[in-house]
């Protein structure tokens, strides 16, 4: 039984991305059936990113399938050149997270793979291939910037999900109820606004002792809500207004099937790109976190990585490839993101476009 | 001047909300908070501080949830924030105000700075529509912004001065000179070391309010006033200061609140990486020392500056927006 379960998950590993790849666009061709499996995608992607960190990056899969179709007309985010560059960089990372026990040639976590601190070399002197060079204990520092993308993107993807769910909820609900539940919402949701996140979360963070990605996922979703929350809020009072929400009422459609058929389909973009704005948010602030040791130093991840090469003094030894790699890294998922959001934003917002006639 | 009574009114709830979730986290905490502080420090704590800590935090035996409320509400009012552990027996607020005022001139002017430079480049961008600074400063700035602080600063760090020399490496003040503010040579000491810490927080930080503003200034820039001001034969400075940035500016200052926390986030993490001796290093030794009244002391003063300082944006905003008087 054991061993049917561990052979099914290796399965699932190996054949989510193809999977992925081929049967979202499928699934989303179909119109009436977009809105169900973008919910099902979050939920497919926060859930896995529990189940443990290899099914994880599938959430991004989903994230950057959903991204692409979701206007219906599949190429018009292909006609938008910083998206497609977001779209190659964020899919260069989700394969290689995919597949990082297979990429990576060590143990991200085992010591004495070559000399402390040796630099990048293609072969050191006992025929060892170490790209990215070593920390001071001699880990391999390629083997950790692999196996570390699974955990930025796991809980990049897994915190930015509920995140989003979070502000679906709580906007939606203030937005659509009004009245003294708008009023009590909103001042909750100013609130959390207001109060700077990171310092709150170092303090959330400080009192649970060694933090796995799990309790960093956790805190994260619900410190940092409030942004989206109030965006997604007063696009509901747009919407809420319309006239074919109006009609809707008058023609008997129950509040449920208003607020999942006619509001939120009109705010997918708004909701994909507050998604993807939580994630990387979360990526970077899960950086920081492991950065200022408030992670569990023992797991492999980006801001772990970082967090060593400032604990082993590698600035005064030089060992630049100790914090250039893993920094990029974030900075580079961080920008592919980014990308994507301008696409989706000059594609919903004409007057902001600016490569005119060519993105038509 | 209702709206600043409300603003007010809706600061002191965030603040109250702030002192609140600061007495109840460690009560959400299984087990005693105490115990659990005194067990990190694995009896290396002066047992004096046992008792201190007991007071500081309210936990006095036999006294109900309410009642502790009442008496750590009551510590606070008086500025007693408890002892820091790891400088036993020095207490939290004097420590915190050792460093306030690096963290406060370090901070506060990078993010005068970046607001400045943002909302002017923006202003220029929206202006000059697919001109240099709109096609390659505004992606670069916003880009920037993507990016970790902290990476950023220990490039910085690391490539201007380790490698190539030119910004010192540590602290905020040369260490043989003697502090004294009446000398130049302390206070060059100074600015010279705030210079590359302030950098990076620019950096990072003005690309957002570029974006902003840009997006706002196209808005505006589409009214009918401006092709009216355009058509009156105003120069083209007067239409886009006055006329447009005046107007577009609004929503960027309403949008200080949101942004400031997240500034101030990033620029204490800078000050990690440069072992600058204001909020943010404390914050860091606080975190690595375990020294939990230390550390919400310092999220509670953040929180409380954070406040001030949109107090202050909001009265700039009824200043230049009469519907809000």
């Amino acid at each position: 039984m054991k061993d049917l379960v561990t052979g099914l998950i290796s399965l699932i590993e190996i054949l989510q991305f193809p999977l992925g790849i081929v049967i979202t666009p499928l699934i989303l061709r179909h119109k009436e059936y977009t809105r169900w499996v973008w919910v099902a995608g979050a939920a497919a992607g926060g859930a896995l990113a529990y189940l443990g960190h290899t099914a994880a990056p599938i959430g991004g899969i989903f994230l950057l399938m959903v991204v692409w179709f979701y206007l219906l007309n599949p190429f018009s985010l292909l006609q938008n050149r910083k998206a497609v560059l977001g779209i190659v960089i964020l899919t260069m990372f989700i394969v290689v997270a995919v597949f990082a026990d297979q990429i990576a040639p060590y143990d991200p976590q085992q010591m004495g793979t070559g000399a402390p601190h040796g630099p990048p070399t293609w072969e050191d002197q006992r025929g060892n291939m170490h790209i990215f060079g070593t920390g001071r204990t001699g880990k391999d520092i390629f083997s950790q910037t692999v196996v570390g993308a699974r955990t930025s993107l796991a809980v990049g993807f897994g915190a930015g999900t509920i995140i989003i769910t979070l502000c679906i909820i709580i906007g939606i609900t203030a937005g659509y109820v009004g009245g003294f539940v708008d009023e009590a919402l909103s001042l909750f949701t100013n609130i959390f606004l207001i109060i700077p996140g990171l310092p709150l979360i170092i303090v959330v963070a400080g009192w649970v002792s060694r933090p796995g990605p799990t309790t960093i996922v956790l805190v994260l979703s619900f410190t940092s809500w409030a942004w989206g929350a109030r965006v997604l809020r007063s696009q509901t009072l747009v919407l809420r207004n319309s006239e074919f929400v109006a009609a809707a009422r008058v023609s008997g459609e129950s509040t449920w099937r208003i607020v999942l058929f006619e509001i939120l389909p009109n705010m997918t973009s708004l909701v994909v790109s507050s998604w993807i704005g939580a994630v990387v948010f979360v990526i970077l602030t899960e950086a920081t976190l492991a950065y200022i040791g408030l992670g569990n130093p023992s797991a492999t991840s980006w801001g772990g990585t970082l967090y060593w090469a400032r604990n082993d003094q590698a600035l005064i030894t030089h060992a630049w490839w100790t914090f250039v790699p893993p920094g990029a890294c974030i900075a580079l998922v961080g920008l592919s993101l980014t990308l994507i959001n301008y696409g989706i934003d000059e594609i919903t917002n004409p007057r902001l476009r600016t490569e005119g006639a060519k993105a038509k | 001047m209702r709206f600043l009574i409300r603003r007010f009114l809706f600061y002191l709830a965030a603040g109250f909300f702030a002192i609140t979730v600061n007495f109840f986290l460690p009560r959400m905490m299984v087990g005693d908070p105490v115990q659990i502080m005194f067990g990190r420090f694995q009896g290396r704590l002066d047992p004096r501080a046992y008792d201190a800590l007991r007071a500081a935090f309210g936990f006095v035996e036999g006294e109900s949830t309410w009642e502790q409320y009442v008496t750590y509400l009551t510590n606070l009012s008086q500025g007693d924030l408890g002892m820091s552990l790891s400088n036993f027996p020095v207490p939290v607020s004097e420590v915190i105000s050792a460093s306030l005022m690096w963290t406060i001139r370090l901070i506060g002017l990078a993010t005068i700075m970046a607001f400045v430079i943002g909302i002017g480049l923006g202003i220029l961008a929206a202006w000059k529509r697919g001109k240099f600074i709109d096609n390659f400063v505004l992606p670069v700035a916003s880009i920037l912004g993507a990016f970790p602080y902290f990476w950023i600063a220990m490039l910085a760090l690391y490539y201007l001065a380790f490698t190539a020399g030119w910004f010192p490496i540590t602290h905020a003040y040369d260490v043989a000179i003697r502090p004294d503010w009446s000398s130049n040579k302390f206070v060059l000491s100074v600015v010279y070391h705030a210079l590359l810490p302030m950098a990076t927080i620019v950096l990072t930080a003005f690309g957002g309010w570029m974006l902003g503003m840009r997006n706002n200034m196209i808005g505006v820039l589409a009214e009918d006033y401006i092709v009216m001001a355009q058509a009156k034969g105003l120069s083209d400075w007067r239409v886009m200061l006055v006329y447009a940035a005046r107007n577009a500016i609004l929503p960027s200052l309403t949008g200080f609140a949101m942004a400031l926390g997240f500034v101030i986030g990033g620029a204490l993490v800078v000050e990690i990486v440069f072992a600058y001796p204001g909020i943010g290093y404390t914050l860091l030794n606080a975190v690595n020392g375990r020294d939990y009244p230390l550390m919400q002391g310092i999220f509670l003063m953040i929180t409380l500056a954070v406040l001030v300082a949109n107090f202050i944006a909001d009265v700039i905003y009824v200043l230049l927006d009469p519907r809000a008087r």
